[in-house]
């Protein structure tokens, strides 16, 4: 390679190492990445805005620290964010029309931490409006597409974070996991993401959607990667009451611990449903996890888990309807409706401010919380909630995994499910437990069907997802999947 | 369950939220749809188990009441739809209702 010239096809850490020595430097990288993601984005839309001048400004700091010999991991890495993520002077949107125009006045906790760490922030990435959605064609900026199939969605409510991993437009990406958001897309482009533990990263300046199970979390295409990009943003953050003060481990050394002595659980209740090519391929992986040293364990009990589907569906809608209160056009964003009096502003303000997903979440949430149905609905769902969270418990006193497929099918078409709510609601059937009970998983590439990649999910114990990026790194090391990239559409734009 | 175009626009008052007659008429079916779903729950028994509303014990955080660095007051009020000096504005709260 001629000095200067750089390779976007690298790992977070592998760039890492050629900044370190120079074979190129962080405004090289900055430029180049932009460069490309602009060519990539006419075809994926990966992006609500790809942030040249913040990339630029945040690479030659990063050059600084690295020519004094400050760099990490992270530093001059590019980094897109989910658009939901509170970024200090850039537009933050959520994928909604109700917050266009709002640019923050402070960064979220991650955004700082990221930037302390040197990472450099290229873009804020798609979503579904408010993280709603499973496929990210709920945003109001128009629909991202699967870097693998260009008829087919990428999944959400993350879809952007996860199709500009996939496309290697950028190494790593931050995105958020309500109900899978981070392991569902992550499933459906063929990518590392791991939604950590309820109460590890924190959530001040991230926009709020349903605030008892949704967590920021890493994507990127390995385990070292995403525990980097893990290890900048976790750990108790004092505006954010709900962090937990469980320290924060070490990641690395877990990496290279290998499977020996981690005991699988195999529940049937996650293959039930699932396409026979994803089955196939979670199976083929499930016999490299037994061959290179775990115990695998079939049978175990998790029939509750299916419920957790609609609890999942009362219990967020409702903590949305609550949440989203705050969109009253008041204080900021879209407002000046020009209604005569405060209700009327309000409600028109949010009946032209949200997309159809969104009223519909909220409409059913207000419904769950209403008189005469609190009962039926809200606590009930909340006390199935328990029941589902002491199945895991059991579940997970004698093994150290549950392991299933990530979705029960690959990518699925633009349009396919938009008009039926429920049969996109169950793309999230797999992913679900985890937000419910609280637990970490990860979901990493395994396989493909019909050209499209399948996602191996993995759920820990509590706080434990330590031994699920030493699994991954395991099972990565002696399979490739994690290689394959997707026929990219700016062949011409190619770094040399 | 099936709701009633009434009942929608009820919910719709209590979420502020202003919706259209076809609006009314897709959410009644789609939420009608999603409540069949919710069916499930209810044949799990649940007799005398505890709610559970959020997944790690969370006491009370307190901290010390230092006097810190915090926003401007034009940072915010610069972000308003609508201002009056140091005062955000609004329409009249009691003759609309």
């Amino acid at each position: 390679m001629s000095p200067g010239a750089v390779d976007l096809d690298r790992t977070a850490h592998e760039h890492a190492d050629a900044l370190r020595s120079g074979e190129y430097t962080a405004v090289e990288l900055a430029a180049a990445t932009v460069d490309r993601l602009r060519r990539q984005d006419e075809a994926l839309h990966a992006y609500i805005a790809i942030e040249e001048e913040r990339a630029l400004a945040d690479a030659a700091l990063a050059d600084e620290a690295l020519r004094e010999g400050e760099g990490g991991p992270l530093t001059g890495v590019p980094v897109a964010l989910k658009d939901l993520i509170a970024t200090a002077g850039l537009q933050t949107t959520a994928a909604s029309r109700i917050l266009e125009g709002y640019v923050p006045a402070e960064d979220a906790t991650v955004a700082a931490r990221l930037r302390r760490a040197g990472a450099v922030v290229v873009g804020k990435a798609n979503l579904d409006e408010f993280a709603m959605g499973s496929s990210t064609e709920h945003s109001a900026y128009g629909p991202t597409l699967n870097p693998w199939d260009l008829d087919r969605v990428p999944g959400g409510s993350s879809g952007g974070s996860a199709a500009t991993v996939a496309a290697r437009g950028v190494p790593l990406a931050l995105g958020t996991d309500t109900r899978g958001t981070i392991r569902q897309p992550a499933a459906l482009t063929g990518i590392v993401r791991l939604k950590p533990p309820y109460g590890r990263v924190s959530r001040y300046g991230v926009v709020a959607f349903a605030s008892s199970l949704e967590q920021v979390g890493p994507f990127g295409r390995d385990a070292e990667d995403v525990a980097n990009l893990l290890a900048a943003i976790a750990g108790l953050d004092p505006r954010d009451s709900t962090t937990a003060p469980e320290p924060v481990p070490d990641y690395l050394p877990e990496l290279g611990r290998g499977l020996d002595g981690l005991s699988v659980a195999v529940p049937d209740a996650f293959f039930e449903g699932a396409e026979e090519g994803v089955v196939e391929a979670v199976e083929a992986a499930l016999d490299v996890l037994e061959a290179n040293g775990a115990r695998l364990v079939r049978g175990v009990d998790l029939s509750l888990a299916p419920a957790a589907l609609p609890a999942y569906y009362l219990i967020a809608p409702a903590e949305a309807s609550a949440n989203l209160a705050r969109y009253d056009g008041v204080k900021y964003g879209a407002g000046d409706t020009g209604g005569p009096g405060l209700w009327d502003e309000m409600e028109r303000t949010r009946g032209a401010g949200f997309g159809p997903e969104v009223k519909r979440r909220i409409m059913l949430g207000t419904y769950a919380l209403s008189a005469g149905y609190y009962d039926a609905y809200y606590l009930k769902a909340q006390r199935v909630r328990t029941l589902i969270r002491e199945e895991f418990d059991r579940a997970l006193a004698g093994h150290d995994l549950i392991v299933s497929p990530t979705t029960p099918g690959p990518a699925f078409r633009l349009g396919e499910r938009v008009d039926d709510p429920w049969a996109m609601y169950l793309s999230d059937l797999y992913t679900i437990p985890a937000n419910i009970v609280g637990y970490p998983a990860v979901s990493m590439p395994c396989g493909f069907v019909e050209g499209l990649p399948v996602g191996l999910q993995m759920l820990g114990r509590p706080f434990a997802e330590g031994t699920l990026l030493r699994a991954t790194a395991a099972y990565q090391a002696v399979t490739d999947w994690h290689g394959r990239s997707p026929p990219v559409p700016d062949e011409a734009g190619r770094a040399p | 369950m099936v709701l009633a175009a009434g009942d929608v626009r009820r919910l719709a008052r209590l979420a502020r939220i202003s919706l259209d007659d076809d609006e009314v008429e897709r959410l009644r079916d789609d939420l009608s749809a999603c409540l069949d779903h919710f069916r499930v729950l209810a044949d799990i028994d649940t007799e005398g188990v505890p709610p559970t509303a959020h997944v790690v014990a969370l006491g009370s955080v307190e901290r010390d009441d230092a006097v810190a660095p915090s926003l401007a007051p034009e940072d915010v009020l610069s972000r308003a739809p609508r201002r009056e000096g140091a005062y955000l504005r609004v329409r009249p709260v009691l003759e609309a209702e």
